[in-house]
């Protein structure tokens, strides 16, 4: 699955525009850091609420497909920049951290990269 | 051995800006010399952690890369405060982040633990009053 369809199936607005639409290798859900870093896969969609800068750099420094942010969290200012200019995809969903994990599942996209 | 590449990076206590600005240096750098898959991935991960703890724990310090031929070195050195029990730092789980680093998601225990399990050697001295010293040693393929 790429990222845009990540994104069509979780109902998810894109807050970066980034060129690449990267291939989703699976998915995962945590919002305490150092724990992601110790699972983070590439390719992983990252669904969190947290939004500050060092999100975007554990999701650069793990080679992740997507941050995905629940119930039209937004990330703003320097965190977004950052992303942008890292060429991480942010997206922002209505959906909760669950529903999103729940349709991204139900679609076929692992807990770990196979 | 000479290094290839030797790089000091100073990391500010409670500085969460620009925390991770080192770790992402370090792997453009790596990446520029070739290296890639998993030891990157290992080095990231471990200079990440190691960063971060300099941001959270330390009065400050910096961290140091050394590329060699066949190794890559992490060394990060701080001014104190120094950790009291060691065994109780190393183990999964256990934290002394205060309220600022947790409400970021820090804290979760895991810095000093993922460190050890990314690296292929790992070395930590501290003293308190002191400082700390972790060095960590990752084999190029």
């Amino acid at each position: 699955m790429k990222v845009s369809e990540l994104a069509a199936l979780t109902e998810a607005a894109f807050l970066t525009a980034v060129p690449d639409d990267k291939e989703v290798t699976c998915g995962y859900t945590c919002d305490l850091l150092s724990w992601v870093m110790a699972h983070g896969d590439e390719g992983m969609a990252w669904v969190t609420v947290q939004t500050h800068m060092n999100v975007v750099a554990v999701a650069v420094l793990a080679d992740m497909a997507c941050i995905v942010l629940p119930e039209n969290v937004k990330m703003e200012g320097e965190a977004l920049d950052k992303a942008l200019s890292e060429g991480m995809a942010v997206l922002s969903s209505p959906l909760t951290a669950y529903e999103i994990c729940g349709r991204l599942a139900g679609a076929g996209v692992p807990g770990r990269a196979q | 051995m000479e290094a290839l590449i030797h790089e000091v990076y100073p990391v500010a206590s409670a500085d969460y800006t620009s925390a991770g600005h080192a770790s992402a240096d370090i792997k453009k750098k790596l990446k520029m010399l070739g290296v890639g898959g998993d030891v990157l991935r290992r080095v990231a991960v471990a200079s990440y952690e190691v960063e971060l703890n300099l941001v959270i724990h330390s009065q400050g310090g910096h961290l140091d890369l050394n590329v060699f031929p066949d190794r890559v070195e992490l060394v990060s050195e701080d001014v104190g405060p120094g950790i009291p029990d060691l065994s109780l730092a190393m183990r999964e789980g256990w934290s002394t982040a205060n309220e600022e680093a947790r409400s970021l998601g820090f804290g979760a225990g895991m810095g000093l633990p993922n460190m050890k399990r990314n690296a292929d050697e790992f070395d930590i001295q501290s003293e308190v009053g002191k400082g700390t010293v972790i060095r960590m040693g990752f084999r190029l393929a």
